[in-house]
C-alpha cells in the first residue's frame, strides 16, 4: 500500500500572539511574526499514511508546495515514518488558486506508484476545502472527502467513514487507486522519536522548480489560476461583545456580577 | 442566458436547510440579473421535497431513482454534468456542506470551470459573479473574482444567506436519469449516527466550553473546577475533542452539537464559524480569550481578553466566594 500525503505549512492561528495584518500590496499578511505548523488535517493524513504502512506495508511520500522553509514540516513527516518526499518550489507558482494548486500536487504524482493520495480535508489558513477533490479528477480517480475512518477491506477496496453535519458518518466502498481528504481528529498523530529525526535529516527531498513539473507558465501561479483573490479587507462585524477591563482580579469579579445580577450564580 | 442552477441536498428524509438558503440567494441575483432559478433534485421518491423547492424556484428538475436515495457524488457528478452539458446554465450553486465538498471541487473540473468555495457573499458585476471568503479563521476577508467563463460552479457557506419566506410557485419537471449504467467506484454503504454519551449537553442549562487556547490536557482539571463552581457542565470545541481531552459527546459545533444553555462560557476558543454556528442558541456567552481579534467576540455578549491561566483560577475563587 503506497500512500502520498500531500503537506502545507500554515501559520499558527492557535497562538493568541499571531497577529495576521494586510501588507502593503493588499494581497498578502505580514508573515514575519508567524511561527509555522504542518496544516492540523494534514498532520492526522500523515499518522494515518503511516498507520497503513505500518499494517499493509508499502511507501509513504510526502509532497508539499513551499519555500524551503517548508522543509521543517516535510522532515517532521519523514521522521514521523515518510519515506521520501517532493517539494514544488518556484517563483511563479506564488498566487496559485485551487485549480492552480492541485495541478501542481498532480504534476508531482506523474511518476509515483500509489494507491492512495491524502490530503488534509481544509486549510486552517485559506480554508478551501477543495484541493483534494480537485486533485482527484485531475488524476482521474474516484475520491472522499471528510474521511475519518479508512479500512482495508480486500484487493483494491477499502471502507471508508465520512464525517457529516453533526457527527453523522457516511460508511461508502471505494476503489483504490483513490484520493480521501482526511478530517482532523482521525487518529492521534504521533511525535516523531529522535531516532526518526536524525534518520530524516539524511533522506533526500527532492525539489522540483517549474520545469521540472513539466508544465507551462500559465498553468501555475495566477496566469494559471480562475478564481483570483484581488484583496484583503478587514471584515466589517457587528457589534462585539462588552470587554471586561482590568486585571484577572477585576475581571472575574466583575464577571461574576453580572453572572449574579442575571441570576446565572 | 442566466440561468442559476442550485442542487438541493438531503439527507436520512429531510431537505436541508442549506438548500432554502441557496435557492433565496439564487433568487436574489436572478432578480438583478433577470434569469431563472431552477433548484435541481436527485432522490428517490421525493415529490415532498420538490414541492418545498418549488416555492424558492421558478422551475425544480428532478431525477428520480434509486440510485439517488443516498448521496455519492460519483453519481451526482456523472448526472449533474450530463445536465449542465444540456442546459447551460450560467452559475451552478452547491453548499459547502459535507455532500457539497465531495461534489463541487470535482464537477468543476470535469465542466473546466471556474470553482470557488465557502463563499460568505456573492454578487453579480455585469455577467461575473464576484465572492467574499474568510480567511485565518475568520480574521480577515477576500475578494475574489473570476476569469471569464460561461459557467461558475461555487460552493456557498451555510447559514450565510437565511432562507427567505418562498411564495413562488415553480413547474416541477421530471425528467430521465441522464445517467444510464451503476456507478462502481465508489458505493454508498450506510449512515452511522454519532454515539450518544453519558451527559447530554444540548440539554444543560449551564456550560463551560474548553478550547485549545488551554494547550494541555494537563490543564483539563481546572476547566473541570471552574465548571463544577458555576454547576455546569463542560463541553468543548473540536480541537479540544480531536486531542482527546474531552469526548466527542462534547463537542459544540456544526459537526458536534447544537446547544441552547442559558450560559455559554468559552474559554481559549477562537470562534471559528464550524464552531458558533452550534451555540447560537445560548442565552448569554461570555468569551475569555488572550487574542483581541479573535471572532468569538463577535458572538460573545461579554469578554474578557486576558490569559486563560490568570482568569480561570481568579474567577473559579470568586464564584466559589459568592456561593459561600
Ligand atoms: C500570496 C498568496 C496569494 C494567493 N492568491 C490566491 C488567489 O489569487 N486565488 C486563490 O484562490 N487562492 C490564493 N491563495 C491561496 C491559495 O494558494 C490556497 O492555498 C490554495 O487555493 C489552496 O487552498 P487551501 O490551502 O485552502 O486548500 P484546501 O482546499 O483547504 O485543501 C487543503 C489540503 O490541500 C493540500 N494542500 C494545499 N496547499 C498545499 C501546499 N502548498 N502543499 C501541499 N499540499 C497542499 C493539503 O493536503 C491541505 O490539507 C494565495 C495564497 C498566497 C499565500
Ligand atoms: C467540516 C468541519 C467541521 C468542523 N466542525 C467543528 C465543530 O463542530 N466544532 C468546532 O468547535 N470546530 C469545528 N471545526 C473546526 C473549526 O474550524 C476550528 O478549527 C476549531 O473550532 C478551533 O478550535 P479552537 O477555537 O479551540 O482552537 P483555535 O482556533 O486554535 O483557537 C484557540 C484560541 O485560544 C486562544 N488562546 C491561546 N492561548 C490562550 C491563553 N493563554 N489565554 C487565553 N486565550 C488563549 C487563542 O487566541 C485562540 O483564539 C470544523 C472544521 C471543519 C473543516
Amino acid at each position: 500500500m503506497n500512500v502520498v500525503v500531500c503537506v502545507k505549512q500554515v501559520p499558527d492561528t492557535s497562538d493568541p500572539d499571531t497577529e495576521v495584518h494586510i501588507d502593503s500590496s493588499g494581497k498578502g499578511v505580514d508573515e514575519s511574526k508567524f511561527s509555522f505548523v504542518i496544516n492540523d488535517a494534514d498532520n492526522y493524513a500523515v499518522e494515518e499514511a503511516i498507520l497503513l504502512k505500518e499494517d499493509q506495508g508499502g511507501e509513504v511520500t510526502i509532497v508539499n508546495i513551499g519555500p524551503e522553509a517548508a522543509n521543517q514540516v516535510v522532515r517532521m513527516a519523514l521522521a514521523k515514518g515518510g519515506d521520501q518526499a517532493i517539494r514544488l518550489d518556484d517563483e511563479k507558482f506564488a498566487f496559485s488558486d485551487i485549480t492552480a494548486t492541485a495541478r501542481l500536487l498532480s504534476s508531482a504524482m506523474g511518476d509515483l506508484e500509489f494507491d492512495i493520495v491524502m490530503t488534509g480535508c481544509i486549510s486552517s489558513d485559506d480554508g478551501y476545502s477543495a484541493v483534494g477533490v480537485t486533485l482527484a479528477q485531475m488524476l482521474d480517480l474516484p475520491h472522499a472527502a471528510m474521511v475519518k475512518s479508512v479500512e482495508v477491506i480486500g484487493e483494491g477496496k477499502l471502507k471508508v467513514g465520512r464525517e457529516l453535519e453533526g457527527g453523522l458518518m457516511e460508511m461508502l466502498e471505494i476503489e483504490t487507486p483513490c484520493v480521501l481528504t482526511i478530517q482532523t481528529g482521525t487518529n492521534e498523530p504521533r511525535y516523531a522519536s529522535f531516532k526518526g529525526i536524525r534518520a530524516a535529516s539524511k533522506k533526500e527531498i527532492k525539489v522540483m522548480d517549474l520545469a521540472a513539473t513539466g508544465l507551462s507558465d500559465d498553468q501555475v501561479g495566477e496566469a494559471g489560476s480562475t478564481a483570483v483573490m484581488v484583496g484583503y479587507s478587514v471584515p466589517v462585524v457587528g457589534e462585539l461583545a462588552e470587554i471586561l477591563e482590568g486585571d484577572a482580579g477585576e475581571t472575574s469579579a466583575k464577571l461574576s456580577g453580572i453572572l449574579k445580577e442575571k441570576g446565572l450564580v | 442566458m442566466h440561468d442559476i442552477f442550485v442542487l438541493a441536498e438531503h439527507r436520512e428524509g429531510e431537505l436541508r436547510e442549506i438548500t432554502l438558503e441557496i435557492l433565496t440567494l439564487a433568487g436574489q441575483l436572478a432578480e438583478q440579473s433577470g434569469g431563472k432559478v431552477t433548484a435541481v433534485l436527485f432522490g428517490s421518491g421525493v415529490d415532498d421535497y420538490a414541492g418545498k423547492c418549488a416555492s424558492f424556484a421558478d422551475r425544480v428538475l428532478v431525477v428520480d431513482d434509486p440510485m439517488y436515495e443516498n448521496f455519492n457524488s460519483a453519481a451526482y457528478q456523472q448526472a449533474l454534468a450530463l445536465l449542465i452539458k444540456t442546459e447551460k446554465p450560467h452559475l451552478v450553486l452547491i453548499g459547502n456542506t459535507g455532500q457539497g465538498v465531495d461534489l463541487a471541487p470535482s464537477l468543476a473540473v470535469e465542466l473546466d470551470v471556474p470553482y470557488s468555495s465557502d463563499i460568505v457573499a456573492l454578487t453579480l458585476e455585469g455577467d461575473k459573479p464576484v465572492a467574499t471568503r474568510q480567511y485565518y479563521g475568520g480574521k480577515i476577508e477576500g475578494r475574489i473574482e473570476f476569469k471569464d467563463a460561461d459557467l461558475y460552479v461555487l460552493a456557498i457557506r451555510e447559514a450565510s444567506t437565511p432562507a427567505g419566506e418562498g411564495g413562488k410557485s415553480g413547474e416541477i419537471q421530471k425528467i430521465d436519469n441522464p445517467v444510464t449504467t451503476e456507478v462502481t467506484v465508489r458505493k454508498f454503504l450506510e449512515y452511522v449516527e454519532a454515539a450518544i454519551g453519558e451527559v447530554d449537553i444540548t440539554q444543560s442549562t449551564m456550560l463551560v466550553s474548553v478550547g485549545r487556547g488551554i494547550r494541555e490536557e494537563k490543564n483539563m482539571p481546572m476547566m473541570e473546577e471552574l465548571a463544577e463552581a458555576l454547576g455546569a457542565d463542560l463541553s468543548a470545541s473540536r480541537a479540544v475533542v480531536d486531542a482527546g481531552w474531552l469526548p466527542t459527546d462534547r463537542q459544540v459545533g456544526i459537526s458536534g452539537k447544537t446547544v441552547s444553555p442559558k450560559l455559554y462560557l468559552t474559554v481559549g476558543i477562537s470562534g471559528a464559524f464550524q464552531h458558533v454556528t452550534g451555540m447560537k442558541g445560548a442565552d448569554v456567552v461570555v468569551a475569555i480569550n488572550k487574542d483581541p481579534d479573535a471572532p468569538i467576540f463577535q458572538y460573545a455578549d461579554y469578554g474578557i481578553v486576558d490569559d486563560l491561566f490568570k482568569v480561570v483560577p481568579a474567577l473559579t475563587e470568586k464564584i466559589k466566594e459568592m456561593k459561600g
